[in-house]
């Protein structure tokens, strides 16, 4: 029988490392675990609903909340935070905690002025490249409904949305289009 | 004039002088995940603290019982009223709230106790175990009834009655257009949630990091309820996650700090989002009834006004705020004869107080309908009729101080209209009302435009002496500046950079972390005062070192400090002639140090005719609207929002243009859908899921010019920018409302059913 | 508590045979705001992330026969709202996607499952009025007594309550395609992330020369009217294209308005959510009355 019975001690793959997981209770969500388990506490916790974005991960390779993630059910996949995110070509792992620089979506961050009080930057970081990733020329609309699930109170949005307009225009610009 | 429509990111390194819109210095950190807010810190052996909260909006506690909590393993120590050995009540203007609740409760929310566990879920689980016995009672919930009705507290239910009499009471005009408006419960909605990490030390003092908005005054009523003298109190600000007022009143400090101390190990204290809703102040409900008196051609000659704001369980500053909806009543405008009745009364609601705009957000939407309304009674442009009788400087305010200072009104509307209006929405979906629910039938939308105008006080008011002060020292080419602000969001940090690079002409700035032992007070995150006061206090330390650096560079030279000349670019030079250098390179290796203090000019209480030179400063902003409306369905999709604001000065265009931005977006958050709904003192939409606040696939298109016209005594010339995108946003959208679907709409926010 | 993740279908039949007490992981979009708000105690799950052929779907072709040939949709029940809003399922099913694409945010479509969304059985659910305007059929599967079949209509008996036994597992969702247009509307205040006030789905069913509606957010279930369908129904033309009458249009929907059983609560009144179905039902039936692509 195949069926496997999670212990509560488990391993999660976060970031490309695989990452033992000790003391954690029983139900928590893989945002807990992240925070207060693993030290990565990029993911935020503005709601523990599913209603505002700050917690959102990739989970192979899918946009997600943290929050909404059981965490023992996340054994075996691949969990990207806003800790892993690094350039093109880095090495897997924490590059936020490696290293200092920055993914081309963070530094737009935060020279369109994008980034407030930053409790929902992570999460707009993390939805911003899972969006140009899926769709490196997103419309306006697009880019709209595409990060309609994180919610920003400092911001009213604008300088946001110009920093993803920035980064469409240097990688379009870079890919020769 | 400054046009903001697309301010230019300017890349590259952080540094950068006043005028400049550099990275801000935190920028980095917040991107990559690694910037510490206050929900983020941990410590060694820490517990994790929660709150017992009434469910109840009035209940006498006939019994607690806290054993079967301690019972449970893990659990580490419950706290409750007779646990405190200090004050047993706090507040910003009168000490009226109770740390724990002891015989009675007040509000649905009210703490009751308080528990310290190895895990957050073994504090729930304790939570559930203390026993609790409630006789319920019936909840005052109507404000109107508040003053007759017996008192729920020893204060009394009237926390504060103001009058303004300005004139000649017996004036009539040749037309009056009357109205009652309704403003409804508004929530700060700061993302970061209520948090903080209390760490005992080992002589019964403890510190605390904690996200708040003024450091020194936390610390004072901490220190009070603790019985502790202030130093063996000590706060730190943890990182903030937006405060926008809701983090001016204490909400988890002493319950940290008891238990901290109680146990005898750090405790983390962190709420949930319902929590949230429930442990902070919201902004205040209002009703109002205003008549408008007009001359036929459209000067205004006296307005009356009768203004109820339900402050809630517990006083906060409902004080201040029921000062500024009086004071600011009438709106930016001349008004010979102004005759304002406001009362801010105490009810079984949950406790209301500072949020951005405070108070001048529901006057502002009254006195703007009453606007339109006088316009259409006279046949008259609506933006004509508030150029007309537009405030200006030398004008007098119906408190009687006389605008000293810039009132460029007139300017603000009219830059606010100047914008071409947006093209019709196009088929996608979300430029549609109704957005992805597909509802909207083209042939049915109606597109309405409407204008505001708003305005309030800067820095605090009636006679309260406030100050901020800052130290900086200068060292081998780097400027340490230690300073109290509470760095919210709106980017004091990085103005305060700004500011020492521009007087001293450095380029590495290091901005200690705020603590409240080791810095003076800077005051509250609030107001929209932080340029002024803690900018002014990081400029006067800063022209401090200055002047000690111009007098060794003289002494270093061999000539007299006379003989070396202050450029306009703050560099140093010498008067006979000769290379110019910055303070930062005339400084050398000598460590030169300064501390100051900023103080605005004194204001006076007002009389009890609410006469008197009550403010410092005054800002302005206009907005225009443009909305479209469903008419059957009543839903409304917000296009574009158009604005002109005084600013005095810009001194970061990209924090400016955010802070327009970002308070617009409040602004249409009350006018269409943010409302904290009561049921009998009950919340009934404590979550994000039934609170809502605007997605980015709800933000207008938002075009602003900030009109520069220095203000006379604010440093740099700049006046706060944080308030007065929230103040007239509101009005504006509720009048393109007005225009779009004839409806005469007297409350917001506006729901579908009012539309149709 | 027990988490079981297991990757063949019979061993999670076993497991809720073995303990009908298991509760059902897919989405996390409900269970999971339980848990993280102590609503709940940690239970024992059985987590289906595993159970790849739930995530997948196919288009069954109909037995030939009789000259009628219908094309049924299987959706796995671990069908994402994403899933649903891609072209080639969009195109079969453009209401199921238009009411996917309202659900939440674009994580909480990566997540929540069309199998969620029914055994939730919310009065809100947007994915349920569609499908009993369109006669799906959902698939049950448990050890004891392999697959039976429901109609939706059948399956959601009450607000927030199924005809699922505790040892059976929702394993698909049945859905037929047949000519004709079909719409979903759905109102909230904000233009992203809301619970629906009030929603709609219309079907013209132009196979059957029939139109079906169901209202949701309106009742403990969504709401048909069989009368007023006939009643639509005799007065369009189905053979012309005719666009129709104003007077049907607007007799239908009051007759849908009249049908729903709303209730005042904290995102709407009652008498609001009664005209609102009415406005949609009239547009719904409009717009899906032209002529099929």
């Amino acid at each position: 029988m195949s069926t496997e019975t999670v212990e509560p001690t488990y391993e999660l793959t976060v970031n490309g490392v695989v990452r033992p997981v000790a003391g954690a209770h029983q139900g928590d969500s893989l945002l807990h675990v992240l925070r207060d388990r693993l030290g990565l506490p990029g993911a935020k916790n503005a709601c523990e609903q599913g209603e505002c974005g700050s917690c959102s991960v990739l989970v192979d390779g899918v946009l997600v909340c943290a929050c909404l993630e059981l965490a023992e059910a996340a054994v075996g996949c691949a969990i990207t935070t806003v800790e892993g995110l690094a350039p093109a070509g880095a090495e897997p792992g924490d590059a936020a905690l490696a290293s200092d620089v920055l993914t081309d979506v963070q530094q737009a961050m935060v020279e369109a002025g994008g980034v407030q009080c930053g409790f929902c930057t992570p999460g707009f970081v993390v939805a911003i490249h899972d969006l140009l990733d899926r769709v490196p020329e997103p419309s306006p609309l697009d880019v709209r409904e595409a990060l309609a699930g994180n919610l920003c109170r400092c911001t009213g949005y604008g300088r946001i949305l110009a920093a993803v307009d920035q980064v469409v225009a240097v990688r379009s610009r870079s890919n020769g289009d | 004039m400054t046009d903001l429509q697309a301010p230019p990111s300017r890349g590259g390194s952080a540094g950068g002088r006043v005028g400049d819109s550099p990275i801000r210095p935190d920028g980095r950190p917040k991107v990559q995940g690694r910037f510490a807010f206050s929900s983020d810190l941990y410590a060694e052996g820490m517990l994790w603290g929660r709150t017992l909260r009434s469910p109840h909006p009035h209940a006498r506690i006939v019994a607690l019982d806290v054993g079967p909590a301690l019972a449970i393993a893990g659990v580490s120590c419950v706290v409750t009223a007779d646990d405190v050995p200090g004050a047993a009540t706090y507040g910003l203007i009168s000490a009226d709230q109770p740390v724990f609740a002891r015989d009675v409760v007040r509000y649905v929310g009210e703490p009751v106790a308080a528990v310290a566990a190895d895990h957050p879920d073994t504090a729930r689980q304790a939570l559930d175990a203390i026993v609790v016995t409630y006789e319920p009672l019936p909840p005052l919930v109507d404000a109107e009834a508040a003053p007759d009705e017996p008192p729920i507290h020893p204060d009394g239910n009237v926390i504060r009655r103001i009058v303004v009499s300005h004139g000649d009471a017996e004036v009539t005009g040749d037309v009056v257009v009357e109205g009652t408006y309704e403003v409804g419960m508004q929530d700060q909605a700061f993302l970061g949630p209520e948090s903080g990490l209390a760490v005992p030390d080992s002589e019964g003092g403890v510190d605390l990091w904690v996200a708040t908005q003024w450091l020194h005054e936390d610390r004072d009523q901490v220190a009070a309820c603790l019985g502790l003298a202030p130093e063996q109190v000590r706060l730190h600000l943890g990182g903030v996650g937006g405060a926008f007022g809701g983090r001016e009143d204490v909400s988890m400090q002493v319950h940290a700090c008891l238990l901290a101390l109680a146990s005898g190990h750090p405790v983390k204290m962190s709420y949930l989002r319902d929590e949230s809703f429930l442990g902070h102040v919201h902004r205040h409900p209002a009703r109002m009834r205003y008549r408008h008196h007009a001359t036929w051609d459209g000067r205004l000659v006296k307005v009356e006004a009768d203004l109820l704001l339900d402050g809630g369980a517990y006083a906060s500053s409902s004080a201040a705020v029921v000062s500024n909806a009086a004071r600011f009543a009438c709106g930016p405008y001349r008004v010979p004869h102004a005759f304002i009745d406001a009362l801010v009364v105490r009810t079984n609601n949950p406790p209301c107080g500072a949020m951005r705009g405070f108070g001048a957000v529901q006057v502002c939407f009254a006195h703007e309908a009453q606007m339109d309304r006088l316009a259409a009674r006279l046949g008259l442009d609506p933006v004509e009729l508030r150029l007309k009788n537009a405030l200006g400087p030398g004008d007098v305010l119906p408190t009687g101080q006389v605008v000293t200072g810039t009132a460029p009104v007139a300017e603000c509307v009219r830059a606010a209209v100047s914008y071409p209006l947006p093209p019709p929405a196009g088929d996608g979906v979300l430029e549609r009302p109704g957005g992805a629910g597909r509802t909207d039938d083209p042939s049915r939308t109606r597109r309405g435009v409407g204008v505001a105008v708003g305005y309030k006080n800067l820095m605090y008011s009636e006679g309260f002496d406030d100050t901020s002060e800052a130290r900086v020292r200068l060292a081998g080419g780097v400027a340490t500046v230690s300073c109290a602000v509470a760095e919210v969001g709106q980017g004091f940090v990085t103005i305060a950079g700004q500011i020492a690079r521009t007087v001293l002409g450095c380029e590495a700035v290091v901005l200690e972390p705020p603590d409240s032992a080791a810095m003076g007070s800077a005051g509250s995150s609030s107001a929209s005062r932080q340029t002024w006061m803690s900018g002014g206090a990081v400029e006067r330390a800063c022209r401090l070192v200055a002047d000690q650096v111009r007098s060794a560079y003289a002494r270093r030279l061999g000539v007299a400090p006379e003989a070396v000349a202050r450029a306009d670019d703050g560099s140093l030079v010498l008067a006979a002639g000769g290379p110019s250098v910055t303070v930062a390179e005339a400084a050398g290796d000598e460590v030169f140090e300064a501390s100051a203090v900023h103080r605005h000019r004194p204001t006076v209480p007002l009389d009890e005719r609410g006469q008197g030179d009550a403010d410092v400063s005054f800002v302005f902003a206009a907005h225009r609207a443009v909305v479209d409306v469903d008419p059957d369905l009543g839903l409304v999709r917000v296009v574009q929002i158009t604005t002109g604001q005084d600013v005095g000065r810009v001194l970061n265009p990209t924090q400016v243009i955010g802070q327009i931005e970002g308070g617009i977006a409040q602004g249409v958050g009350l006018a269409v859908m943010e409302e904290i709904v009561m049921d009998a003192g009950l919340v009934r939409n404590p979550s994000f899921t039934d609170y809502l606040i605007p997605t980015v696939a709800d933000a207008p298109e938002v075009l602003a010019t900030c009109i520069e016209q220095p203000e006379p005594d604010a440093p740099f010339g700049a006046k706060g920018v944080g308030e007065p995108p929230t103040i007239s946003s509101t009005a504006a959208v509720a009048a393109a409302i007005r225009a779009a679907t004839g409806v005469d709409v007297t409350r917001v926010p506006v729901r579908p059913w009012d539309l149709v | 508590m027990t988490v079981l993740v297991p990757d063949r279908l019979d061993d999670a039949l076993a497991a809720l045979d073995s303990d009908p007490a298991l509760t059902v992981l897919a989405g996390g979009t409900d269970l999971m705001v339980e848990l993280n708000y102590g609503r709940r105690r940690p239970i024992d799950v059985l987590s289906l992330r595993r159970l790849a052929a739930l995530r997948d779907w196919h288009v069954e072709r109909s037995a030939a026969g009789a000259g009628t040939r219908e094309d049924t949709v299987v959706l796995g029940a671990a069908v994402t709202y994403t899933t649903l809003l891609g072209d080639e399922l969009a195109r079969l099913l453009p209401a199921l996607a238009q009411a996917a694409r309202t659900v939440g945010s674009p994580q909480i479509r990566n997540a929540g499952t069309i199998g969620g969304n029914l055994v939730t059985g919310s009065p809100a659910g947007d994915t349920l009025p569609v499908l009993v305007a369109q006669e799906a059929t959902v698939e049950l599967a448990s050890a004891r007594n392999g697959l039976r079949r429901l109609p939706v209509s059948d399956f959601l008996t009450g607000p927030k309550q199924t005809a699922r036994r505790p040892d059976e597992l929702l394993v698909a969702v049945r859905i037929p395609v047949r000519p004709g247009r079909s719409e979903f509307l759905k109102i909230g205040v904000r233009n992203a992330m809301v619970i629906a006030v009030a929603n709609c789905a219309l079907v013209v069913d132009r196979e059957r020369r029939a139109l079906r509606c169901a209202l949701g957010s309106v009742g403990p279930v969504p709401i048909r009217d069989p009368a007023a369908e006939l009643w639509a129904t005799t007065r369009l033309d189905w053979d012309g294209h005719a666009a129709p009458h104003p007077s049907v249009v607007e007799g239908f929907g009051r007759r849908m308005a009249a049908a729903s059983r709303p209730i005042d609560d904290h995102r709407a009144t009652a008498a609001y959510r009664r005209h609102a179905v009415g406005v949609m039902a009239r547009r719904a039936l409009e717009r899906a009355w032209r002529p099929a692509a």
